[in-house]
């Protein structure tokens, strides 16, 4: 008996440790983000003058937007892409199904500053001036791997004549894959959208290499701005962790709600 | 199926363009001597002979070791977390692995530069010794902080990998082998531990990897002069300016990578086949 409780005890104190160290920087980031003044060590007070200072930045808002919107629009169409690719490749030949997958892996498998520096000297031969719509383009490329390797498990394990039934009861292709395929996927194609909106949000490296005339993400804000301290980053930080805490929570709440839905169907 | 077949054809032509072409321009660029312009390129291997200039044999070296001690940190912490919380009650093991997996998901540049405040000379650390009338330990820009850095950043992808590994273990097993008259210290060492050995070699990729790439980690806490093999790729393309030997040096980091990812791979194999010939041998 005696053994078992020490173990508990052990047990609880590293698993302890461990969440204290993964949490501290995070809590003195957040807490440090309303002190009363630019030191993130000496509490002087609380304050909430960074966020203030936060949101009449013009570079940090822009940043923000520059975040979001190609976010959105690189998951929005990589999703797209990359589900339909999916689709594609489980009903082409084994050869050319291989040829996707493996090209595909590159990109997955490679550091990240590998796959930057290649759209790099990409755009460069190409003359293609850095900007927005370089850094948009990046965030599709890499994305899309990542959606089609999120989809095409579901696609493995679908009846391979359902979308043949569909058409032999007369519904078009368009339909058989709108009303039939598609749906049948989804949970592969949401966590596929989840995993490239959270890639994109959180993307420095590519970012930093392939975006250029001062369109800057959060991450290439948060670098160039770490070398002088502003409590300005804690007060974005504390934002984003907040978001990022929430967005889990109801992902891992969604299935439990879904439960209960089906039931009340029922 | 032809029509369904035909959606993947616009992605062949995509994926060539954006992902095939530029790991061919690396290449090219790695080979080549002049300027920035594809038209007017001369075959050279001086790209990678300046690596072997000691002070870029230096870099290669440090980075290996940060990531080899990186890894090992890795496994020494991240097993027995792995292994306690596989096996508490079953909410127990969602809540806790939710609470690991929480920090991955904030901005990696957002949780290093978290700890300049805590490492810095005047910060949280120093600040208490201070108040505890004990003398300032210099830790950033060290071995320490970057090391530090990395484990922060990458612990959680090994414990992910090791609990996996252990929660779909087969528990028929373990109990087999307690009743068979196997202690407790047999049981680990002669199956929980080998069964869980893929966890382990899937987490290895999964920190090593990403350790000896990184730039943000080594530039943020180990500072300006603190150079690794990413920093140099940085350097090399953002402000010095030569393309060639920077796509040279990414070159060799891919080649480095891809073989320490089939070494693990292959170990991985031999593995699971002794652990199956050993179960064959073990039927007497």
């Amino acid at each position: 008996m005696v053994g078992s409780k020490n173990r508990f005890l052990f047990g609880a104190i590293l698993i302890g440790t461990v969440l204290f160290f993964f949490y501290a920087p995070i809590m003195s980031l957040m807490i440090f983000s309303f002190n009363n003044s630019r030191s993130l060590t000496a509490w002087a007070g609380f304050s909430t003058q960074w966020y203030t200072a936060l949101f009449n930045n013009r570079e940090m808002m822009n940043a923000i937007n520059t975040t979001v919107l190609v976010a959105v629009m690189s998951t929005f169409i990589s999703t797209a892409v990359g589900t339909l690719t999916a689709i594609g490749i489980s009903k082409s030949r084994k050869i050319i199904r291989e040829i996707v997958i493996n090209v595909n892996s590159f990109p997955i498998l490679n550091p990240e500053i590998v796959t930057a520096i290649g759209l790099m000297l990409l755009y460069s031969s190409l003359s293609i001036e850095k900007g927005l719509l370089t850094m948009l383009l990046a965030h599709i490329i890499f994305s899309t791997p990542y959606v089609i390797l999120s989809v095409l498990p579901k696609l493995r394990s679908l009846d391979p004549d359902i979308a043949e039934a569909a058409m032999d009861l007369g519904a078009t292709p368009m339909q058989a894959l709108r009303k039939v395929i598609v749906p049948l996927i989804l949970p592969g194609v949401i966590s596929g959208a989840l995993i490239a909106f959270t890639m994109s949000f959180d993307d420095f490296v590519i970012s930093y290499f392939v975006s250029g005339n001062g369109v800057k993400n959060i991450s290439i804000m948060v670098y160039t701005m770490s070398k002088r301290i502003n409590p300005s980053i804690n007060a974005l930080s504390t934002i984003l962790v907040v978001i990022i805490t929430l967005v889990l929570l109801v992902i891992n709440l969604l299935p439990l709600l879904k439960k209960k839905e089906v039931r009340g169907v029922e | 199926m032809k029509v369904f077949a035909n959606l993947a054809k616009p992605y062949m032509v995509w994926m060539t363009l954006f992902i095939v072409i530029p790991m061919l321009l690396i290449v090219l660029f790695a080979f080549t001597t002049h300027g920035n312009s594809v038209l007017a390129f001369k075959f050279t291997l001086a790209n990678f002979g300046k690596f072997f200039d000691p002070v870029f044999l230096k870099v290669m070296l440090k980075s290996m070791e940060v990531a080899i001690i990186t890894t090992l940190l890795c496994i020494l912490i991240g097993y027995p977390i792995a292994y306690v919380i596989a096996n508490v009650k079953e909410q127990w093991q969602t809540l806790l692995m939710l609470l690991i997996t929480i920090p991955m998901w904030i901005n990696m540049l957002v949780r290093t530069y978290a700890w300049i405040s805590i490492l810095s000379d005047s910060g949280l650390i120093n600040s208490f010794l201070a108040y505890l009338h004990m003398g300032p330990i210099k830790m950033m820009y060290t071995d320490f902080a970057v090391i530090l850095g990395m484990v922060y950043n990458f612990l959680p992808f090994m414990i992910l990998s090791i609990y996996t590994a252990l929660a779909k273990m087969d528990k028929a097993v373990i109990n087999a082998s307690y009743d068979l008259g196997a202690n407790g210290t047999q049981t680990f060492l002669r199956i929980i531990f080998p069964l869980s050995l893929p966890g382990v070699i899937s987490g290895i990729t999964l920190v090593f990897l990403p350790a000896v790439s990184t730039f943000i980690i080594p530039k943020f806490l180990g500072g300006g002069q603190y150079m690794l093999i990413g920093n140099l790729i940085e350097n090399q393309f953002i402000t010095v300016g030569e393309w060639n030997f920077g796509s040279a040096i990414s070159l060799i980091m891919a080649m480095i990578i891809m073989g320490s990812m089939y070494l693990t791979r292959r170990m991985d194999k031999d593995i699971v086949e002794q652990a199956q010939s050993a179960h064959g041998g073990a039927k007497w």
